[in-house]
């Protein structure tokens, strides 16, 4: 444990880097130029907080418990600012999350978002970093509408070293992930992960094959926990919260995968997903190599943006 | 709070239309609506802000303040500013009208630039050019194999030197390659790549210095956030882009995105991708595209859309039958057919002036085996039936249920609803009579165009 938190925070700080300068800068530079906690820097604050892709809502929140803490504490020093807006998202984090009881029961993630967010590497990732900690893992390649997708897949597969159920190109997803499940149970699999083709959420077609998908899950692999995962590509606006709900409308949502934190993009509309949704962020994606996908930890993560 | 910006800036609006008088705090108030919606569109806040300011500034003036309807003009205001920030005209491709003409795709991880590549060969085909697609994404597993697939799909050749050799040779030698084989347009396709990894933009330049491409495309996803401008700012450092193709607007993102480019790169939007088929690209309109934010309807692109789809010389004799009310089945059935070409209902009821901020429409989806199962009905009739509906009794009626697979209730409704249009059809023909009198414009409000 001791070193994959040290591995996880470098690691974190690296990719989070950009977003740290950008965001603590800013506010930095806020608190030299006030020295006093009035509108006028409130209002500052909350344009910094809303290009952080935060969302109005969320800002709006961080400010009336900044404005309740100052108030209710006497803070008068400008510079205290960053510890409030820590405080407020790391409860906040913090308070979604849940404990995952380690089980030896068998487990099917399937991996649901839209269009070019990283499913299928954050797949390939994740499928590494099971096997790596010993479970027997295997992925069923279920895009069979995207151009090579299967291609892809399969060569993450080979890369992490598990195996791959699949099938041709343009064929029904729903069969791959029954077949898939199939031999999850002769193999006694621990884990079956399902890549699912990118779509829309406002596509209501394509929303009921998603939760075809679910439904066979639930039918024909009962022995097996369900955990669905939706990725979520940092760069993403406030689309992303209506994203959430429409996928969980399709199939329960329990984890969000947020990608691309190693980009200038800060990631900031997991914030709202995983409040007014309730689904707690299970990984973070922060680069392109087999190991870049880390287990999220919400205090270490606030951290690493605002430290 | 899932309200699209449209609707919020036309309940917003709204409030403003209504008065007779304006003082600074009703604009003040509007204005900080407008803004709160914009940035919930992920328009960029810098742009926001200036966009608030100069509504707030030209509002406050003479046009507004000695207007009879100062709402009215605040509104339109807001249109102005709003197409300003878009930029003005629609911008074209710009080709080599001696050599090759070279275009370059760039973008991030995911934004659809594979896709778009397709899409755009299989546009450019259709006007009759030769293109070539070079794969010059060595990165993503299996990149260079969807390009493939995608080419074959398009008809399009695709040149590749396998993920082993460097993507600045691969371009050098597409060139050769395209010289060689009479290609007038080659699109390179590059890896998506983040715009603070200093090695992979040097390669963009390297290609880009190798190559001198006529336009150089940033790919960018309509969902994308506040960090949209940044990326766009970014690329435009290191390569100067010509235009943007802005992907996924047929998702429901607000389009944010879109509001800010233009106005801090100053760089044109060229293109919308709309969906998952190959011929899904369109020519972006920033005119239209104001209209549309602001609920006005996109009139031009259903007309556009229906010259592309509907034979003239049928519309002309249709409009002929629905003013002498002489409409039968056979007219409906091949009105249904033409509709189809039309692209997906949904899409165009958006475009639809009015119809696109109606709340009651908004959860209507329509069905398309509806209008299937309404076509082989049709097609189950004898031809005397089609031109004269009014001989189908009870056994024929029975008859066509058997014969297209549904039941009688169904083909019932099927001739209500014919009984209904032609009624429709009545009104129509008495309106335009009265339009004319009026001095043609009285329809128009009838339509719902909200000024």
């Amino acid at each position: 444990m001791g070193t994959e938190k040290k591995g996880f925070f470098s690691k974190l700080k690296e990719g989070l880097s950009k977003t740290k300068k950008n965001l603590t800068e800013q506010i930095e530079n806020i608190i030299y130029s006030h020295r006093k906690i009035d509108d006028e820097f409130l209002e500052e604050l909350e344009e910094i907080l809303i290009t952080s892709d935060m969302g109005v809502e969320t800002t709006l929140d961080i400010i009336e418990y900044i404005k309740e803490q100052v108030k209710k504490n006497k803070i008068e020093d400008t510079g205290e600012i960053k510890n409030l807006i820590k405080t407020y998202l790391a409860n906040m984090l913090e308070e979604h999350e849940v404990n995952e009881e380690e089980s030896n029961a068998q487990k099917v993630i399937l991996v649901v978002g839209v269009n070019g967010v990283g499913k299928t590497t954050s797949i390939g990732k994740m499928a590494y970093r099971l096997k790596s900690s010993g479970k027997s893992v295997i992925v069923a390649a279920a895009d069979t509408f995207r151009a090579a997708a299967v291609e892809q897949l399969k060569e993450w597969c080979t890369r992490a070293d598990v195996e791959i159920i699949s099938s041709e190109n343009g064929s029904d997803p729903a069969s791959v992930i029954y077949d898939a499940i199939q031999s999850a149970k002769a193999r006694k699999s621990d884990i079956l992960i399902c890549d699912t083709a990118g779509r829309l959420h406002n596509k209501v077609n394509l929303m009921n094959e998603l939760s075809k998908m679910f439904k066979i899950l639930d039918r024909e692999y009962s022995q097996a926990t369900i955990d669905v995962y939706l990725v979520i590509d940092a760069t993403t606006g406030q689309n992303g919260i209506i994203q959430a709900k429409l996928f969980g409308e399709a199939c329960k949502i329990n984890g969000l995968i947020l990608t691309k934190l190693d980009g200038t993009a800060k990631g900031g509309i997991a914030f709202p997903i995983v409040k007014e949704l309730n689904i707690p962020i299970k990984y973070i994606g922060v680069g392109e190599q087999i190991d870049d996908l880390q287990t999220f930890d919400a205090k270490e993560f606030v951290n690493a943006i605002f430290e | 709070m899932f309200e699209n910006l449209s609707d919020k800036l036309q309940n917003t609006l709204k409030k403003l239309r209504g008065k007779g008088k304006l003082t600074e705090k009703d604009i003040d108030v509007a204005m900080k609506e407008v803004k709160m919606s914009l940035l919930e569109a992920d328009v960029n806040y810098k742009v926001v802000k200036t966009f608030i300011n100069n509504v707030k500034e030209r509002s406050l003036g003479h046009e507004v303040m000695e207007s009879l309807t100062p709402g009215q003009q605040v509104v339109k205001i807001v249109h102005d500013e709003l197409m300003k920030i878009m930029g003005e005209a629609e911008s074209k491709l710009k080709f080599n009208p001696n050599d090759i003409t070279y275009f370059m795709m760039c973008g991030l991880q995911g934004a659809g630039k594979t896709t778009a590549t397709g899409k755009l060969a299989k546009k450019l085909k259709k006007d009759g050019k030769r293109p070539l697609l070079v794969a010059c994404d060595i990165y993503r597993p299996a990149a260079i194999k969807q390009l493939e697939v995608v080419g074959a799909s398009v008809d399009v050749p695709v040149f590749a030197m396998g993920d082993k050799v460097s993507p600045v040779t691969i371009a050098k030698e597409a060139m050769k390659h395209a010289l060689k084989h009479g290609n007038d347009v080659v699109i390179i396709d590059t890896a998506g790549r983040l715009h603070i990894d200093d090695d992979l933009m040097n390669e963009l330049v390297q290609i880009k210095e190798e190559v001198k491409p006529d336009e150089i495309l940033l790919l960018l996803d309509a969902m994308t956030g506040q960090d949209a401008v940044k990326v766009a700012e970014t690329f435009n450092k290191y390569l100067e882009i010509t235009g943007v193709i802005l992907t996924k607007i047929d998702g429901d993102a607000r389009g944010g995105a879109a509001l800010s480019i233009r106005n801090v790169v100053d760089k044109p939007i060229k293109f919308v991708s709309v969906g998952e088929k190959m011929d899904q690209i369109e020519p972006f309109y920033p005119d239209r595209m104001a209209s549309r934010i602001l609920g006005m309807g996109d009139v031009l692109s259903i007309i556009e859309k229906a010259q592309g789809a509907f034979d003239e010389k049928q519309a002309l004799e249709l409009q002929k039958k629905l003013k002498t009310q002489e409409f039968n089945l056979e007219d409906f059935l091949s009105q249904l057919q033409q509709m189809k070409n039309m692209g997906p209902l949904d899409d165009i009821l958006e475009m639809i002036p009015g119809l696109g901020g109606n709340k009651k429409l908004k959860g209507l989806k329509v069905d398309e085996n509806e209008m299937k199962r309404t076509e082989a009905i049709i097609q189950s009739m004898t031809k005397r039936e089609r031109l004269n509906p009014t001989i189908i009794n009870g056994s024929r009626r029975k008859r066509i249920a058997a014969g297209s697979g549904t039941s009688v209730q169904k083909v019932n409704q099927l001739l209500k609803q014919y009984d209904e249009m032609k009624k429709m059809m009545k009104k129509f023909s008495s309106m335009e009579k009265m339009g004319k009198k009026k001095g043609g414009m009285g329809g128009l409000g009838k339509l719902g165009l909200p000024f």
